[in-house]
């Protein structure tokens, strides 16, 4: 190879790439390997008008000369490149802020929504809903309110003007367009005309009532868990709301006992608090319940030593609980002897002011972007 | 409802600790509400020796004492209580020392002498009863002791939450009998001082008619409202101060301490769950004792001074001329005991629960009484409250009782009676408890367990003070809370899988709240109440507020107030959604129609704030609001489109429903506020299929950009239409890429870029082929719009 003059002045060349700068490069680049002047494209070219014997060897030559120096002249490049990189970033501060997008998130509360019924899904609960509006027979008779007693003293309820007295003014004005989607909402006309024994219309003080529904349009086995919004007619403070959400539970089937309760529910506890929560069950009273329970979980606070927020009692109050009461049963019509269940409802708000340390239940119904934006997920 | 600890303890003869009682309550369902000590102020009292009294100089009713408080020097006191005596035990708060009604002591001359400290009355102490005097001492004590080690006084008040099935709770004795039955031993009522002598005789029963005791004519014409009433006549008694025993008691169980006669009945009321009245006599005309219901014209002026207007559903006590109170709710004013008052007619009764609750519900005044008649008192056990009234007031305030006291019952029954099934005990326990387990739970509660038939029943008599037991379930839930809720397995047993599937809502509203997330909205839940927006709002009757008097008939107007309060506090940058129940009255009658909506509201910066672009104030426009629309059409309702229309855009459904709206807001805003803007949409919950799968392309695509001119009155979508009509069907996409309006396309006319993206599916398109779709289009555009070519 050394033999041709041009390939040997060339050689040291090949040495000199990984010195030079990046014009040098581009010139030797140029000089060497250019398309139309390179000193190699061009022995290359000619290398047709040489007799065969020396176009095969010098060719041979040439052409690795010229892989050589693509590597090299390729390799110096990438290290200039770096060399360029490293003393960019030598100068860019990487403490400075990013660049951020907006995040969604969903409410603390639908968070806590989704991971109870999440569990209780794991155990072959469907999620079941009803409506809001409710009569005083699903709120409050189908499950066993005697009338005149005591136990509505905690359901101080809110009620609807169903506007049995503005008749003619309401059919005067039905043809007329109105609202946001006039043309739905006249798809959509009540078909489910109420019964003289249902009484006045209010708004559901707990989402039992879909118990009841839920019992009356399926047959058992049912397992159910059926959050919505219920309605209380308290004062809005730090610790009330005039609307709330509830998360009701239903487990009814032939054989099921106070047993499946217990497990079903400290089963529960353990996974949405931890594996080694202590829990226990204390008598209640619930008019749609008997034998009734309220479930309490060790004060997730203190541990159970005792604090303000436990009332120094160490528990913390989590659900009201019991084994379906056989009126309930009855009035949907179920057999009592043949069927039993149990049910429970809790408050996913308080679950979420205490595991958040919120203070004020007013927070959860506030669009403050500062307060939600805190929860993303 | 309020207990002593002391007063628990009298029941059960042995000392308590609160800590357990209060574990041990909240086990048997009755959760401590919270536990106060009591006399925690008398720590700092001591036991004070008077060593000498002499008068003060200065004052007739004042005299010096030297006190012997146990220090090494006697303490110079002036003091002005008429018993003081030297040589005896007072209670002595030394300089410095807080007493419970907040005075705090300092040395100071009074009439010029020279006090160190004060001598104590049982009122200064907060331990009620007699201010007349010093609470004198009669304890060995060493002067200087602390007052609560010599005297027994500490006490508990134990507040416990009383759930409505369980009246028995409301009396100290049946809390007695809970703990009694928790810690297996017996119980029985707290002697009385001064009653062993006494010698009271039974009641005489009395079926129909009037009757007469004592002088008082009886007479109960309401039946079912008073089915029982024990009446009783004391002459000559003397009305004062309670003794020490009783004031304390009714004290630390949260109660004044009043005179005592009227502490007598609340004592009952507090012990045994029983409310009775007392009235002078002499204030009953007749004298007659008169159990009606009142007349429509009839008011009464109550204890607590107002006058009520009563009505033919109210049960009352009459005298003669005209009620004197209103059964089991508050008596009248002016027959109740005064200090002069020397003979009493007590009233012992079972008022009817309901008409109670009726009466107190429709007067808007509860009262322990009531609070106790409407949950059911003992209709077995008047007798036993009324003999211990009597006790009570024979033994503090002297007299004679007039006779037997009379017992008007017309058809005295017996408790009722309940067959428990063992097998379905386990069937609703899910355990098996052995029928002397059973018999021993429920014993312990008071039932009275008869016998065992043959047919695998248990007949129980439940005990008169337990009127929530009536049907065998209520005898399971006392079998597991006596047994113990605790002591019953935790199994997460086998189970059968449901026949109903999650509810399709649901799953699409969790669809809708992930998808806003993810595009960056944040969720919030806002009251579903509000004004009237038009007639078909629906009304609340009883409103907590008159602006929250309606329910909401969309989401939008409560987010919007949501965004003014965010700009109230300086936020500019608001995303909010909502995913909620919203109501349209549905008719007269009728129950409002309910439909699950979402909504959302932008307003401030598009992008958050960075150093990189400092410059950038781009805020949200309608552009992006339309593609949040989209965005949340798709989540959704997925089968409704977008049209215009006027400003707004609607997602109008494939038979013509309009489901949803998106347009800018009007707000109360900032100068600084960027504009709002909003989309409501309602929530179709019919489930989805899945979606198809499209091959991916394996030919080269070729792409025209074709810049036109279009008049003002076309609109993109009318072009979009033209254009994929005549671009043939190797047109893969349309997208407009430009805007421009100016004096290059002129007035009337805005130039619209399109870009046309052609592939056929099986080869290379030849440039021939889609030179021929753009002249089509070309020309079909401005044969149809009169739309023109500007340059390709």
């Amino acid at each position: 190879m050394t033999e041709h003059p041009t390939l040997a002045a060339l050689v040291p060349r090949l040495a000199r790439i990984p010195q030079l700068d990046a014009t040098a490069l581009a010139a030797e680049d140029n000089a060497v390997l250019g398309r139309k002047a390179g000193v190699l494209t061009v022995l290359l070219r000619d290398l047709r008008e040489l007799p065969p014997d020396d176009r095969r060897r010098i060719g041979a030559a040439a052409n690795e000369l010229k892989a050589r120096f693509e590597a090299a002249i390729a390799e110096r490049r990438v290290q200039l490149a770096r060399e360029v990189r490293a003393k960019a970033e030598a100068q860019v501060d990487l403490t400075m802020p990013a660049r951020r997008r907006f995040t969604g998130a969903l409410h603390p509360v639908t968070q806590v929504v989704e991971e109870i019924t999440g569990i209780f899904r794991e155990l072959g609960f469907v999620r079941a809903v009803g409506p809001e509006a409710e009569s005083e027979w699903y709120n409050f008779r189908a499950l066993n309110f005697p009338a005149d007693h005591p136990a509505m003293d905690q359901h101080d309820t809110l009620y609807l003007d169903t506007g049995d007295r503005r008749t003619s003014e309401f059919d005067r004005r039905r043809g007329r367009s109105s609202g946001l989607f006039p043309a739905h909402e006249r798809r959509q006309s009540p078909t489910d005309r109420r019964r003289p024994q249902d009484g006045r219309m209010l708004l559901r003080t707990h989402t039992s009532p879909v118990q009841i529904r839920l019992m009356k349009e399926a047959k058992p086995p049912l397992r159910a868990i059926m959050p919505g919004v219920v309605y209380r007619k308290d004062p809005f403070d730090p610790s009330h709301a005039p609307a709330f959400l509830q998360i009701e539970g239903l487990a009814v089937d032939e054989g099921i006992s106070f047993v499946d309760l217990k497990g079903t529910l400290a089963h529960f506890a353990r996974r949405f608090f931890s594996p080694t929560t202590k829990v226990r069950f204390r008598p209640s009273y619930f008019p749609f319940t008997e034998p009734s329970a309220e479930m309490d979980v060790e004060c997730q606070l203190c541990g159970g030593a005792g604090c303000p927020a436990c009332k120094q009692t160490g528990w913390m109050e989590i659900l009201g609980c019991g084994m379906v009461h056989e009126q309930v049963l009855k009035a949907c019509d179920l057999d009592p002897e043949r069927y039993t269940g149990f049910a429970f409802g809790m408050g996913p708000q308080r679950i979420a002011l205490q595991r958040h340390g919120i203070p004020d239940i007013r927070l959860l119904y506030s669009g403050d972007m500062r307060f939600l934006t805190q929860f993303s997920l | 409802m309020k207990l002593s600890r002391k007063w628990l303890e009298a029941f059960l003869r042995r000392p308590l600790d609160v800590a357990d009682v209060s574990q041990r309550l909240a086990m048997l369902g009755a959760p401590v509400e919270g536990i106060e000590p009591l006399h925690a102020g008398l720590d700092a009292v001591v036991v004070g020796l008077v060593e000498e009294v002499r008068p003060h100089p200065n004052a007739d009713r004042l005299r010096l004492t030297l006190v012997n408080d146990g220090t090494d020097t006697p303490k110079h006191v002036v003091c002005g209580a008429p018993n003081v005596t030297a040589g005896k035990k007072y209670p002595f708060a030394r300089v410095g020392v807080s007493l419970p009604g907040g005075i705090t002591l300092d040395e100071r001359k009074i009439r010029g002498e020279l006090s160190q400290g004060m001598l104590c009355s049982a009122r200064e102490l907060g331990l009620g009863g007699d201010a007349g005097g010093l609470l004198e001492l009669d304890v060995d004590a060493a002067p200087g002791t602390p007052l609560p080690q010599a005297l027994p006084v500490r006490d508990d008040q134990i507040t416990i939450d009383v759930t409505p099935n369980r009246p028995d709770l409301l009396g100290h004795k049946g809390v007695a009998r809970e703990l009694a039955a928790s810690y297996g031993v017996p119980f029985r009522l707290p002697e009385i001082p001064g009653t062993a002598a006494l010698d009271i005789p039974p009641a005489r029963r009395h079926d129909y008619g009037p009757t007469e005791v004592g002088g008082v004519r009886v007479a109960v014409d309401d039946r079912p409202g008073c089915p029982r009433l024990h009446v009783a006549v004391v002459r000559g008694v003397k009305v004062g101060p309670s003794p020490a025993w009783l004031a304390e008691r009714l004290v630390a169980a949260g109660m004044r301490s009043i005179n005592n006669i009227v502490d007598a009945t609340n004592y009952v009321m507090l012990e045994l769950d029983q409310p009775m009245h007392a009235y002078d006599l002499a204030a009953l005309k007749g004298p007659f004792l008169w159990v009606r219901r009142a007349r429509a014209d009839e008011t009464l002026h109550t204890l607590d001074g107002q006058v009520r207007q009563l009505d033919p559903d109210t049960t009352v006590i009459a005298d003669a001329e005209a009620p004197v109170g209103i059964a089991g709710v508050m008596g009248g004013a002016d027959s109740e005991v005064k200090p002069h008052t020397t003979d009493l007619v007590l009233e012992c009764a079972y008022f009817e629960p309901r008409g109670i609750r009726r009466t107190r519900t429709r007067m808007a005044l509860s009262t322990e009484a009531s609070y106790r008649f409407e949950r059911g008192v003992d209709l077995w056990s008047a007798g036993d409250a009324m003999r211990r009234c009597l006790e009570i007031i024979l033994a503090t305030a002297g007299g004679a009782l007039d006779g037997p006291p009379v017992d008007v019952w017309a058809a005295p029954t017996n408790p009722t009676r309940i067959f428990l099934r063992p097998a379905r005990v386990a069937q609703v326990l899910g355990v098996e408890l052995p029928v002397a387990r059973l018999e021993q739970c429920l014993t312990a509660i008071g039932c009275t367990v008869l016998s065992k038939p043959d047919d695998a029943r248990m007949a129980v008599d439940a005990p008169g003070w337990r009127p929530d037991l009536v049907s065998e379930i209520d005898l399971i839930e006392e079998v597991a809370r006596v047994h113990g809720y605790d002591a019953m397995p935790t199994e997460l047993r086998p189970f059968r899988v449901g026949t109903v599937r999650d509810a399709d809502i649901e799953i699409a509203a969790d669809r809708v709240r992930h998808g806003l997330a993810a595009v960056g909205l944040v969720e919030c839940h806002t009251l579903p109440f509000g004004p009237a927006e038009d007639q078909w709002s629906v009304k609340i009757q009883n409103p907590l507020a008159a602006d929250a008097a309606y329910l909401r008939r969309r989401l939008l107007p409560g987010l919007l107030r949501e965004v003014e309060a965010n700009w109230g506090a300086q936020t500019a940058s608001v995303r909010l959604f909502e995913v909620g129940t919203v109501f349209t009255s549905a008719g007269p009658g009728q129950p409002p129609h309910e439909e699950r909506h979402v909504a959302a509201v932008i307003t401030g910066p598009r992008r958050p704030a960075h150093w990189s672009h400092a410059g950038d104030t781009a805020v949200w426009d309608r552009w992006d609001l339309k593609a949040l629309f989209e965005a949340a059409i798709a989540l959704a309702h997925p089968d409704a489109a977008v049209q215009v229309e006027g400003a707004s855009w609607t997602a109008v459904t494939p038979d013509g429903q309009v489901v949803g709206r998106a347009r800018q807001l009007d707000a109360d805003a900032p100068p600084w506020a960027a504009p709002v803007w909003g989309f409501e949409l309602a929530l179709d919950h019919t489930p989805r299929f899945p979606v198809r799968y499209q091959p991916l392309p394996v030919t080269p695509a070729t792409t025209r950009d074709l810049s036109l001119a279009v008049p003002e009155t076309v609109p993109v979508i009318a072009l979009n239409r033209a254009v994929g009509r005549a671009a043939g069907s190797f047109l893969e996409t349309l997208d407009v890429v430009d805007e421009y309006r100016g004096p290059k396309v002129g007035t009337g006319v805005r130039g619209i870029t399109l870009r046309l993206t052609f592939r056929a599916p099986d080869r290379t398109l030849r440039d021939q082929e889609v030179d021929a779709a753009v002249a089509a289009v070309v020309k079909a555009v401005e044969t149809d719009l009169g739309v023109q070519l500007r340059a390709t």
